[in-house]
């Protein structure tokens, strides 16, 4: 076992399932990069480079590099998987999925239902999500709220990389549409991953740190600033719960009910835009069916309802820090009735 | 005068620093070799420091609660009579390592390496060195070589101590073949082969106590004395709710359940040991390697293997009294033929519940 | 290529079909036995069945929201399409599709689409799968020529080219997308031509005329089989009933519908041009007629008498394991 980024993580997380099995495909915009130039092929390897190398192993059959053209990429991959071939399709920047979202929302997560069953679609959706690049209001956002409202599709939200390979591994072999939403300030983050190939299943959070006081679920990038959070507030006295739910759909339901049937008290954290939001499904959840446990009322750390600013300083203020974290924490602790 | 320092220890590979959860003795009181002096928690586990020869604990440095780095002074020991300047500047001139957490240590402790023996990956870790007869410890059913991490290294004086993982485990291969005792029996006998060790004490805890019995038969003269904790091929029964429940477990919950089957105090199944459980399970090949296995050795909730037999070495017994794996009634009925000792307040790994001792009787028997 | 007795009965059969289906369809929707609305094919038969003649099983089509047509010509089950149309437990799917997504994977059928465009980028996809594990299959988009205008369309057209894979895109012209004509709606009046621009062959051929469809599909399908990337062909045609159902159709000018049912039947020119030449005996084709004519009162009664579906199923169906 050795300490790998996110990249490394998710590049062996396709190379093993490439090798694997031949049905398994990956295709995009320069998913290989380079095609029709003077340069030639993997000049890119994706813009942040996690299918760097990958068409040296499988070629241009198997890594297959696209025109800018995401509505045929998500239907191309919809189609081909639901006649066998099992794609991992990227979808650059999650922002785009406003000119494909017909074949993810209406083609592929509807096969199943629509066609009574019989369609198994085994396409996996690489996107990246996220700001703090100041890449401004169409390529900084974390849309997986839009994703994990849709039936039939299942989205993940790994926020390290040990997580990252084992649920990449598992999107790919998993027999239903996947969104796999990739935070673009984490790629370089690092933990022990194994070498071997390994699974994840859906719908199980981790359970990042223990604590009686307060639960606190975080997702994403986001988990890492709870984290911090947690620690000072530890050297506080007040001893949080942090909960990876690592999918958003299925969400694992049971492990954050029973946090908060123990501590009575939620805070959620979440990069996305609060109207409709994940950490709005769970506030809700919380609200429905663990009431009667709640000691103080649910606060919500997210990003304004506004779009993604460029300046640095607005950016910085629009997302979630673990100060503010922090504070919401300290206000559900000292709550009192 | 000696004054000798009781310092945090290192359990496990990953552990970099710990928690002083409680002093079992006051500052001031007289222990006896054994006696529990210290509880400490890690990230993975919680366990208590015995001590390892009688004295006075004379100063306690590190309060309860305190999270401190591995070899960082926790307590003195000295004779009543030393005088409190002695033992301030003994305290003051303490020299806490760094932390492991940092690249050079990291780069020191030792690490498992890998070997290919008859034609497959086995991984081991190599504590000691010296020309005593080397020690062999073989872990259970679904464990790996982390099951000794209190044992390996108190036997790690003088003699190269080595804890391997079975095929199917740790960072084993994952493919068994049959998995049968003489498929796993034939893969310890090549690891010896390969580490050149000629004459060897045995350990074995549960199924790799079966292992290791197998290998005894197989090669009497190579084998000094045969250490069997809890184990397997000494009666027909077996938990089968445990043993299908380890193998079928994918989720949390499910793995807490079936750990504490395996445990007199289920406080010692955290959240970390869990998740070791569940990262290994997960892995490529463990499922169906853990299937193959407990198809051969547990078809239908019972022993398949009998290996009680005559051994021309030493060979003794320790068990927990509340196993619920294996009953201590295979020990009980051996009680007649072979030392057996039956460790209180421990269930299934009296090695990790019950370090201390287990430790200690371990010593005794291959020291002669 | 000269089409043998058999194939042609079989084309005769399957245009057949569709239009008792279609006819039958409306009849049964007008007293309420089928809910939601159905888009009816009848008029356009020569076009699917000439392409269709062409695929073999394991060929995927994927259709337009216009759907009953290409999937009897691709050879789903009538009966079970007709209690899917009725909603009901045993149609093709499971009575949770209807009209509108009426499919049949195991019969390579990806499916009617309720979005105009839908289609083409999915035959890209399952043309890909046919490249990647060189089955030797190809994959047909039946688009309309509302569609034509779609930015999906022109996608998928330009990625099936870039990739060169084995897909055709047909686009059947029947002059209107909903109420409005193809003559306001589609810019420069040349599908074909549009196709052309992304750089594969693209012909146009008559729908009244099954030959003619069966002959551009027949040169279509043997280059994509051969490794020479997509075609496209602009059929033109023409629909006897509505956009929908109940469709006024105040759009259509006086005595239209009347005309096209006169001299642009795809079925009387078919059923001429046989006989004449010889090729089929009246009798023959008028036993298939009685056959068909019975298969589609069995469907319609094994439709009126089949359950609907159970409670359970609104449940299930979303996922493959959740």
């Amino acid at each position: 076992m050795t300490q790998k980024t996110i990249r490394q993580a998710l590049h062996e997380a396709l190379v093993h399932e490439m090798r694997r099995d031949p049905r398994v495909v990956v295709i995009g915009e320069d998913v290989s990069g380079g095609a029709g130039t003077a340069g030639g092929r993997d000049a890119a390897g994706g813009v942040l480079g996690v299918t760097k190398g990958l068409i040296g192993e499988f070629g241009e059959a198997r890594v297959i590099d696209t025109p800018i053209t995401e509505s045929a990429i998500m239907g191309a991959a919809a189609g081909a998987a639901v006649t066998g071939l099992r794609p991992v399709a990227e979808l650059m920047f999650s922002d785009f999925l406003g000119v494909c979202f017909d074949q993810i929302f209406n083609q592929a997560a509807k096969f199943r239902y629509m066609f009574g069953g019989k369609a198994r679609t085994p396409l996996v959706i690489r996107t990246m999500i996220g700001a703090g690049r100041s890449a401004a209001a169409q390529h900084s956002q974390s849309p997986y709220h839009i994703f994990t409202s849709v039936p039939g599709l299942k989205v993940v939200v790994p926020s390290n990389a040990y997580d990252a390979k084992g649920l990449l591994i598992q999107a790919i072999r998993d027999d239903d549409p996947v969104v796999f939403c990739e935070h673009k300030l984490m790629y370089d983050l690092k933990c022990e991953v194994p070498d071997e190939a390994y699974t994840i299943p859906f719908g199980e959070a981790n359970v990042v740190r223990d604590g009686d006081d307060v639960t606190i679920v975080a997702l994403s990038r986001m988990v890492h600033y709870a984290s911090e959070a947690a620690e000072t507030l530890a050297k506080e006295g007040i001893e949080c719960e942090l909960i990876d739910p690592r999918t958003t759909s299925p969400l694992d339901e049971d492990t954050i009910l029973d946090s908060v049937t123990r501590t009575g008290r939620l805070v959620i954290v979440d990069e996305a835009t609060p109207r409709c939001s994940v950490a709005t499904d769970i506030a809700a959840l919380v609200a429905d069916k663990a009431f009667g446990a709640l000691k103080a009322p649910i606060r919500r750390v997210t990003a304004p309802h506004t779009p993604v600013p460029f300046a640095p300083g607005l950016e910085k203020l629009y997302i979630p820090d673990p100060d503010r974290i922090a504070a919401a924490v300290r206000a559900v602790h000292e709550y009192r009735r | 005068m000696t004054i000798t320092a009781i310092t945090m220890p290192k359990w496990g590979l990953t552990m970099t620093e710990g928690k002083v959860v409680a002093w079992l003795k006051p500052q001031g009181a007289a222990f006896a070799s054994g006696e529990e002096l210290l509880e400490i928690e890690t990230s993975k586990i919680t366990n208590v420091v015995e001590a390892e020869s009688p004295g006075t604990l004379l100063r306690i440095v590190a309060p309860e609660g305190s999270t401190l780095p591995i070899g960082a002074l926790l307590a003195v020991v000295a004779p009543e009579t030393t005088p409190a300047a002695e033992i301030d500047r003994f305290v003051a001139g303490f020299v806490v390592p760094e932390p492991a957490a940092d690249a050079s240590a990291e780069t020191d402790a030792p690490a498992p390496r890998d070997i290919e023996a008859a034609g497959q990956r086995l991984r081991y870790l190599e504590l000691g060195s010296g020309g005593g007869v080397p020690v062999l410890l073989l872990h259970g059913f679904g464990a790996d070589l982390n099951s000794w991490m209190f044992t390996q290294p108190a036997l790690s004086d003088g003699r190269r101590t080595i804890a391997l993982d079975l095929p199917g485990h740790g960072g084993s291969a994952k493919d068994v073949g049959r998995g049968d005792v003489d498929a796993l029996t034939d893969a310890v006998e090549a690891a010896l082969r390969v580490l050149d060790i000629d004459r060897v004490h045995l350990v074995g805890h549960s199924m790799g106590g079966a292992v290791a019995a197998a290998l005894a038969a197989r090669q009497p003269d190579r084998v000094a004395t045969l250490t069997l904790i809890a184990s397997a091929g000494l009666g027909p029964e077996i938990n089968a709710t445990f043993i299908d429940g380890f193998v079928r477990a994918a989720r949390r919950r499910d793995v807490e359940a079936v750990l504490r089957l395996l445990v007199h105090d289920p406080a010692l199944v955290s959240r970390a040991m869990i998740e070791d459980v569940l990262r290994y399970k997960r892995l490529d090949g463990v499922a169906a390697a853990l299937e193959t296995i407990a198809g051969a050795w547990f078809p239908d909730g019972r022993q398949t293997y009998d290996l009680v037999t005559a051994l021309p070495m030493p060979v003794q017994l320790i068990w927990g009294r509340d196993d619920r794996i294996v009953p201590v009634a295979h020990a009980e009925a051996l009680a007649a033929r072979l030392p057996v000792h039956i460790l209180a307040d421990a269930g299934h790994l009296p090695h990790m519940e019950k370090s201390g001792a287990v430790n200690a009787l371990i010593r005794r028997f291959i020291e002669g | 290529m000269q089409l043998n007795r058999e194939s042609l009965v079989k084309a005769w059969r399957d245009m057949v079909t569709i239009r008792r289906f279609e006819e039958r369809v409306q009849e049964e929707f007008s007293k309420g036995g089928i809910p939601g609305f159905v888009h009816l094919y009848a008029g356009q038969e020569a076009s699917a069945v000439g392409v269709c003649a062409n695929l073999g099983p394991r060929d995927h089509i994927a259709s337009t929201h216009r759907g009953h047509g290409h999937s009897i010509a691709k050879g789903c089950d009538v009966t079970g399409m007709m209690l899917e149309l009725f909603a009901k437990q045993g149609g093709l799917c499971a009575g949770k599709g209807g009209s509108m997504h009426i499919a049949d994977l195991d019969q390579g059928m990806l499916g009617a689409n309720g979005i105009v465009g839908g289609g083409p980028p999915l035959v890209v996809g399952a043309a890909l799968t046919a490249k990647t594990l060189q089955s030797g299959n190809v994959a047909v988009a039946f688009i309309g020529d509302g569609a034509s205008n779609q930015g999906t369309t022109f996608e998928a057209m330009n990625l099936a080219v870039v990739l060169r894979l084995p897909a055709i895109f047909v686009f059947e012209n029947n002059g209107y997308g909903e109420y409005t004509g193809a003559a306001y709606a589609v810019g420069g009046h040349d599908i074909a031509g549009r196709a052309a621009g992304f750089g594969m062959p693209a012909t146009k051929c008559d729908g009244d005329d099954f030959f003619a469809v069966n002959e551009a599909a027949r040169e279509a399908v043997e280059r994509a089989r051969a490794g020479g990337g997509p075609s496209a062909i602009e059929v033109a045609t023409c629909r006897f009933y509505g956009h929908h159902s109940g469709d006024a159709q105040l759009y259509r000018g006086k005595d239209e519908v009347r005309r096209l049912r006169e001299d642009h039947d795809c079925l009387k020119h078919f059923r001429r041009r046989v006989t004449e030449a010889g090729l089929l005996e009246t009798h023959e084709l008028d036993s298939v007629d009685a056959e068909v004519a019975t298969l589609i009162d069995q469907a319609v009664a094994a439709a009126q008498a089949a359950p609907s579906p159970d409670a359970s199923a609104l449940l299930t169906d979303v996922y493959v394991s959740y």
